[in-house]
């Protein structure tokens, strides 16, 4: 990458907010592994939490790279805390019952899609591939979640009042997935990151039809929102996702694995 | 027949999940043959299953169909079905001969 | 299992009696043929058999629970990975042989239903505990080892199905095996501390492993048709000494000790002879007393029930909308 060094240091936190989100949601699938409803469901759960750990790896990579300063991905995912980590503050959420992570998997994936589409495009050869690879894995989840937004949401009644339960609690968490901060901006222009307000309109027509077909009810806006998850703010769960993501590599600092 | 238990704590009067059998294509140009079977609601869903069951390390296209559709022939069947082509020689082509010298 | 398979055979057709099948069953058999699930099969075999592949089903299914204990914990990127596609793996290897055994005409709902009840058995090896990072290098080299040992065989057993399962299974548990001696060789290069860890995993395995294999030859029950009918192809002890000349030099090679006094070389037969294996602590883990029956049945359970109404949703909302 023949960047300057501004660019580059904010491409290294351009990278890390992306693997982290990735990271921290493919982790949390992860814990279903065994648990779910189905043998079936949980091979598929299973296969996005892989997607998911995959692309946060190259994200990871990249990062390593842009930053040369000797850290490793294992080093970035393992050795930062909680106020260091960059996800999304909707994928440290915990998994509830089906209906809660199905609920959070929708919603990231149809930010996913959207944003990997622009990423594909990014004029950075790197970024770009790695865009192009996730988001043929997203557009899998995205299908697959979908699915099962239409089948919890107009399944029975239960189904339908845990999927809204989970909808209805989860809305607050979804607005600032579509607020630029600087960093966005500066990366926007430079045209190696997508436009984040660009996606907003296309995710909420996008959910809104799903809800609808649902049989869902779309929850009003008038809420807390939450802010902050790119500057490191977070809820009180992912420090305990983190402490036990990265147990061995804090009890033993150094060893090789 | 069954052992005493726990009320909802087994799959008793839980109505069964249809049976899909799956069939993968290993490359494009191959036939589609038999990978095994699942259990799905419907064929959306058991599609996708099949995609995460059975194509976790590559196939190039996959059919699902349910389990019920399929009509097989039985073992009774076999000796009126199979033994009557084993003698049906005129059909392949070492049965005619021509000239040595003309290529065919 | 008293449930009416769901394809018919040919029981009804009195041309030939109980005996005049079996002859001929046997003689399929001996020729090498496969029974397929439409085929007549004496009552036994159907029974044995619907036995023997949901039991490896069910073990498959609980074995996830062990390892998936430390996918939150894996310590590096590649290692998370490795272990959930593991984990995941063996689901999979769940499903392939719940599909097997249902070609005998049981529902794996049934079967399910006998594992939830306690009534069905599934293999004592994941009633133990994994307790460090080097459990999941232990027993993808050991465990994933001694199943390979057990089951390579098994592709070429008589029943179809199972024997396709088996060929499916066995590719996928290469990987396992690797992955896990991948981390054991790891360990046993790496610091002190981790040494220790590995060695005193070893050390705790070791001896559940052998039990793997079953019970002595001698003390193992209607093993005699099962050989006959080429379902089981080797006898336990002679699997389980394949098993122990393999693992002698595989730790050697990365300098761990098999926690075993009488482990020596036998020059007459060629076999590394071994101690004498605690049947009695592989009898109480069998009937439920080992130290995570419980937790592994209680998990079980639990994802049986809490996955119960998102079936009931799917069902409903497929009966709502009907595809064609
Ligand atoms: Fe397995
Ligand atoms: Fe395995």
């Amino acid at each position: 990458m023949s960047l300057n060094a501004e660019i580059r240091g904010q491409l290294f936190n351009y990278l890390l907010r992306h693997a982290d989100d990735r990271l921290v949601l493919g982790h949390r699938l992860s814990e279903w592994c065994g648990h779910g409803p189905m043998l079936e469901e949980d091979l598929a759960l299973a296969n996005i939490a892989l997607d998911l750990i995959g692309q946060a790896s190259l994200f990871y990579k990249l990062a390593a790279e842009t930053e040369a300063n000797g850290r490793s991905e294992d080093d970035l995912a393992f050795l930062r805390d909680s106020a260091e980590f960059r996800n999304l503050q909707l994928v440290e959420q915990p998994n509830g019952d089906f209906a809660y992570t199905i609920a959070r998997q929708f919603f990231f994936d149809v930010y996913d899609v959207l944003f990997l589409e622009q990423l594909s495009l990014s004029t950075e050869a790197e970024i770009s591939a790695i865009g192009a690879k996730a988001l043929k894995e997203a557009q899998y989840h995205l299908r697959h979640t979908q699915q099962w937004m239409l089948r919890l949401g107009d399944g029975t009644e239960e189904s339908h009042r845990r999927l809204q339960d989970a909808v209805d609690d989860l809305w607050r968490f979804t607005q600032e997935m579509f607020v630029p901060d600087e960093l966005d901006h500066t990366l926007t222009a430079e045209v190696i990151a997508p436009d984040l307000e660009t996606l907003r309109s296309s995710w909420q027509e996008s959910v809104e039809q799903t809800l609808r077909e649902a049989t869902l009810e779309l929850p009003e806006d008038s809420q807390y929102m939450t802010s902050g998850s790119r500057g490191g703010y977070h809820t009180e769960h992912l420090g305990y996702l983190l402490a036990e993501m990265q147990v061995m590599q804090r009890t033993h600092p150094g060893a090789a694995w | 027949m069954r052992m005493k238990m726990e009320k909802n704590t087994t799959a008793e009067n839980e109505e069964k999940m249809p049976l899909w059998e799956v069939f993968s294509q290993a490359k494009s140009g191959k036939p589609h043959t038999h990978v095994g079977s699942l259990h799905a609601p419907d064929g959306t869903m058991a599609l996708q299953n099949a995609r995460d069951a059975y194509a976790r390390r590559g196939s190039a296209s996959l059919w699902v169909v349910p389990a019920e559709a399929i009509i097989a022939s039985t073992p009774e069947d076999s000796p009126m079905f199979f033994d009557p082509a084993e003698d049906k020689v005129y059909r392949h082509p070492q049965f005619y001969k021509i000239p040595r010298s003309v290529r065919l | 299992m008293e449930s009416q398979p769901h394809i018919r055979d040919i029981s009804g057709n009195t041309a030939l009696d109980e005996a005049q099948r079996v002859k001929r069953f046997e003689e399929r058999i001996q020729a090498g043929e496969r029974i397929e699930p439409k085929d007549w099969m004496p009552d036994v075999y159907r029974r044995q058999l619907t036995r023997m592949i949901s039991q490896h089903a069910h073990s498959e299914v609980v074995g996830m629970y062990p390892e998936g204990n430390w996918i939150t914990r894996a310590p590096t990127l590649r290692r998370k990975l490795g272990l959930l596609a593991k984990v995941q793996d063996e689901c999979g290897h769940g499903l392939y042989l719940y599909c097997a055994a249902e070609t005998l005409g049981v529902d794996r709902s049934d079967l399910t239903d006998e594992l939830l009840s306690g009534k069905a058995k599934y293999a004592s090896i994941f009633n133990y505990p994994t307790l460090s990072w080097a459990d999941i290098g232990v027993i993808g080299w050991l465990v994933d080892g001694a199943a390979i040992i057990n089951q390579t065989p098994l592709a070429k057993c008589s029943y179809g199905p199972y024997a396709r399962a088996m060929v499916h299974i066995c590719k996928e548990e290469s990987f396992h095996l690797k992955q896990g001696y991948e981390i054991v060789t790891k360990l046993a290069q790496g610091n002190s501390a981790q040494k220790e860890m590995v060695q005193e995993s070893v050390n705790r395995w070791w001896w559940p492993v052998l039990m793997m294999f079953g019970p002595s030859d001698s003390d193992s029950s209607n093993s005699e048709d099962l050989m006959r009918w080429k379902v089981k192809l080797f006898s336990n002890d002679s699997l389980r000494q394949r098993f122990v000349n393999g693992s002698v030099a595989q730790a050697k090679a990365v300098k761990l000790t098999l926690p075993d006094p009488d482990l020596r070389f036998n020059e007459e037969s060629g076999n590394w002879d071994y101690g004498t294996i605690n049947w009695d602590e592989f009898w109480q883990v069998v009937k439920g007393h080992g130290p995570c029956n419980r937790e592994r049945m209680r998990m079980s359970r639990k994802k049986h029930n809490d996955g119960r109404w998102v079936r009931e949703a799917a069902r409903a909302y497929s009966a709502r909308h009907p595809e064609k």
